[in-house]
């Protein structure tokens, strides 16, 4: 049962990073691949009917992660705490930036507000990749299974370790590139014009360089983490995404250049999932992993809810699943075809 | 304010009422418009459709509002209260795991479909876009609503081996008997603070002049949802969760009613102010018996005072939680007193032409959010010194890690960062309100106007 949770959270999580990543990196991308007011309504209508539900994952992730593994939540939230903040400060900025730009008719209003909204789509991938790449490098928990990290240290990523050092650093440089990326392959996807134009080059320009910064980050992972490729050999179940990965990559450069768009954005979205089931799986069962003494390690074996309720928490859990999935294919048919930017007082 | 549990408390108190004050808004809102929306289906109810797409555009505004700040809510538990959650994660999981999967993808898949799809969906998929919110807002109070029913009055529960909290009847947990009063309280309260909010907008275009068929039917529908919630917000819902707090926390109802001492014919006191180290309420006046008949439905009952219980086990903050209550019961009075007046001018054909109605009418749409405000802050004091009830105290729920002065950090944080998006949210209101629902001939003439 509790592997089975930890599935969910991987998927819930990795359904997040996918499916926000792509609204960030259209974000990160406004104020660049958008320069008129027609331009910028036209990239806020691509993402405006999908942010909030996009977003949503990440609650529901938070709540998978609260019933399946309440340990690793507490224990997570309260020793990121400062980080978590800057998270959540940033989503409230992007989010009002998003539903109060097109409010007004002022310029100096709206270019405030595209500012807002590209900065906090900057910043919050870079806060989630460096939080991956925390739980990768390990974090200093005691014998109670609390940690407490400074936001930074030395930036050495040895003890006393902090939330940003060179390696988590290099993990959300890595996060901004692909979302960003992958948010421009979307854009190609949904837009025309000179913004699908732009975005073209930027995301064939931005994925070459996240493919080669994807093995730079690997050896990375490497030193901070000895035992997280290794497993890789005895694992042959993380193959499969880590191969998803790479296909992805190969569809994705193939088709941007080949004008199959639908098929760019699908190649991005599995290269990002591919990444993220694959770091799951090479971790497994390590939720939290200790810097010091491995046992004190917080796992999916050692730190699961109670099994009874995790049945329970199951039961609800696909009724709900067919229902979301239900929704957003309806909310993507409802707005199939190519954006439009909206008139004033009718969408975004 | 060096130590953390006050911060901690501080913080989510006032995280927790901010976020309130508009989901309080959009969940009555959401049960308007969709009365609105039902009205606008029949044959000649356009003009119920112009209504709704007015008040769906200031839904829109208010429902961003609560969505960005509400996000902080659910990581709080995690952030600020990191005990609490490993406690009971086991349990409370399940209802906040339910409001992400149940509630809010369906609010988040709909909301833009409503707010912007009325062109691009048909008259009934864009009813259906109105109910799909409706459904998902009331389900998320629920779910949240249940979970709070937890901490005030645990059931289903179990304690396992490792200490921590357990699901043992996911059924019992989930229809909590304390939840299902306290939802009733709550989502009839959320309809009387949107039916004084669209009254008042209709009283005002009528002092104004201005958008007169459309401020009747403003008037018309806030007062008809006003007077039957306000009614129905005291009796039986209020009354309900009064016997509730009567039977299950008797050390909060002693608190509530200023209560030190024991004794049968328990007075009802209106007025007065709690001296707690003098034991005593001063300057009372008090209505001998209604006490007891409240809390117990005979005049003569015995109410327990505070003198029954441990010191350590009374609600630490006794004046507030006192002064919350009788806001909350003696706004609620009054608000019920004016939609009664209203109701009454309105069914006599006399509430337009009525200037100093329509006064009172437009002035009393703060009311309704304070009385709400003090009704959870009752709640909430009341449940006090427990974070959960009888199990765990609110000083051993916080973070363990977590320092007096990073919590103070992300406390002013918050207050600055609300501050603006109050000044921002009242700034689009207000111009909403301005444009007013003669939509959507304005914005082609504002577009002009600046080209």
């Amino acid at each position: 049962m509790n592997e089975i949770w930890y599935a969910i959270a991987a998927f819930m999580l990795t359904a997040y990073v996918v499916l926000d990543g792509y609204d960030f990196g259209a974000g990160a991308l406004h104020l660049f691949v958008a320069r008129t007011d027609t331009q910028r309504r036209e990239v806020l209508a691509a993402i405006g009917p999908f942010w909030d539900g996009n977003e949503v994952w990440l609650l529901a992730a938070g709540g998978a992660l609260f019933v399946g593994f309440p340990r690793v939540l507490a224990s997570g939230l309260s020793g990121f705490y400062f980080a978590i903040f800057l998270v959540l400060w940033s989503l409230i900025l992007r989010g009002i930036s998003l539903e109060f730009r097109s409010h007004v008719h002022d310029t100096v209003w709206r270019q405030s507000w595209d500012f807002f909204f590209s900065l906090a789509s900057v910043l919050l991938p870079v806060f989630l990749g460096a939080a991956l790449g925390n739980l990768l490098r390990g974090v200093p928990l005691n014998a109670e299974g609390w940690f407490e990290l400074d936001l930074f240290t030395d930036f050495s990523a040895r003890e006393p370790v902090g939330i940003l050092d060179w390696y988590t650093v290099l993990v959300g440089v890595f996060a901004l590139v692909a979302l960003t990326a992958h948010g421009g392959t979307f854009l190609v996807w949904k837009t025309g014009g000179a913004v699908q134009a732009r975005s073209r080059t930027a995301a064939l320009r931005l994925y070459g360089v996240a493919a080669a910064l994807w093995p730079i980050v690997t050896i990375a992972t490497m030193r901070v983490n000895a035992g997280f490729l290794p497993s890789l050999s005895s694992r042959p179940l993380a193959w499969l995404p880590a191969a998803a990965a790479l296909a992805g990559l190969v569809v994705l450069f193939r088709s941007l250049r080949g004008r199959g768009d639908f098929a760019a954005f699908l190649g991005s979205c599995t290269f990002l999932a591919g990444l993220s089931i694959t770091a799951a799986v090479c971790v497994f069962p390590v939720m939290l992993r200790a810097t010091g003494d491995p046992s004190l390690s917080l796992t999916a074996r050692n730190a699961g809810g109670d099994p009874a309720g995790l049945k329970t928490a199951l039961g609800w859990f696909v009724v709900g699943l067919p229902l979301v999935v239900a929704y957003f294919v309806l909310v993507l048919r409802i707005h199939r075809g190519k954006a439009v930017a909206a008139a004033d007082g009718e969408g975004y | 304010m060096s130590d953390p549990v006050v911060l901690h408390r501080l913080q989510f108190a006032f995280t927790i009422i901010y976020h309130y004050l508009f989901p309080v808004l959009t969940m009555g809102l959401a049960f308007l418009i969709v009365v609105m929306k039902t009205l606008g289906l029949r044959k000649g109810g356009e003009r119920w459709n112009d209504a709704a797409r007015f008040w769906i555009r200031i839904f829109g505004i208010n429902f961003a509002v609560g969505v960005v700040t509400g996000i902080p809510m659910e990581f709080q538990f995690g952030t600020n209260w990191a005990r609490f959650s490993r406690y009971s994660g086991n349990v409370i999981g399940h209802t906040l795991g339910m409001e992400g999967l149940f509630a809010f993808f369906l609010e988040s898949s709909f909301l833009s479909l409503l707010v912007w799809g009325e062109k691009r969906l048909s008259r009934r998929g864009h009813f259906l876009a109105a109910i799909a919110l409706f459904l998902g807002s009331w389900l998320s109070g629920y779910f949240i609503t249940a979970t709070n029913a937890f901490m005030q009055h645990p059931v289903g529960y179990a304690i396992g081996p490792d200490g921590m909290l357990r699901l043992a009847d996911f059924w019992a947990f989930l229809f909590n008997g304390w939840a299902i009063a306290q939802y009733a309280h709550n989502m009839v309260s959320t309809v009387v603070t949107a039916s004084f909010v669209v009254a008042a907008l209709g009283a005002f275009y009528l002092l104004q002049g201005r958008h007169r068929e459309q401020a009747a039917l403003f008037l018309r529908l806030g007062v008809i949802c006003g007077l039957a919630s306000s009614v129905l917000v005291a009796f039986p819902t209020g009354d309900r969760q009064a016997k509730l707090v009567a039977l299950h926390q008797p050390a909060a109802l002693a608190a509530m009613e200023g209560r030190f001492q024991s004794g049968p014919d328990a007075e009802l006191n209106i007025i007065g102010q709690p001296d707690v180290r003098g034991r005593r309420l001063d300057n009372a006046i008090a209505i001998p018996g209604a006490l007891s008949f409240l809390a117990y439905g005979h005049f003569y009952s015995d109410v327990r005072g505070l003198d029954q219980f441990p010191e350590k086990d009374w609600p630490d903050q006794i004046a507030l939680l006192y002064y919350a209550f009788h806001i909350m019961a003696g706004l609620g009075t009054i608000l019920a007193g004016i939609m009664l007046v209203a109701g009454l001018l309105a069914w006599t054909g006399r509430l337009e032409g009525n200037r100093p109605m329509l006064w009172i009418l437009m002035l009393s749409f703060p009311f309704p959010y304070i009385a709400v405000i003090a009704g959870w802050m009752t709640a909430e004091l009341g449940r006090q010194p427990w974070l959960v009830y009888g199990l765990l105290r609110t000083a051993d729920g916080t973070s363990a890690t977590v320092h007096a002065g990073t919590a103070l950090f992300t406390l002013i944080g918050f207050c600055g960062l609300y501050l603006v998006l109050g000044v921002l949210y009242l700034f689009l209101i207000a111009r909403e309100i301005d444009h007013g629902p003669a939509h959507p001939s304005h914005v082609a003439e504002e577009v002009a106007s600046h080209e």
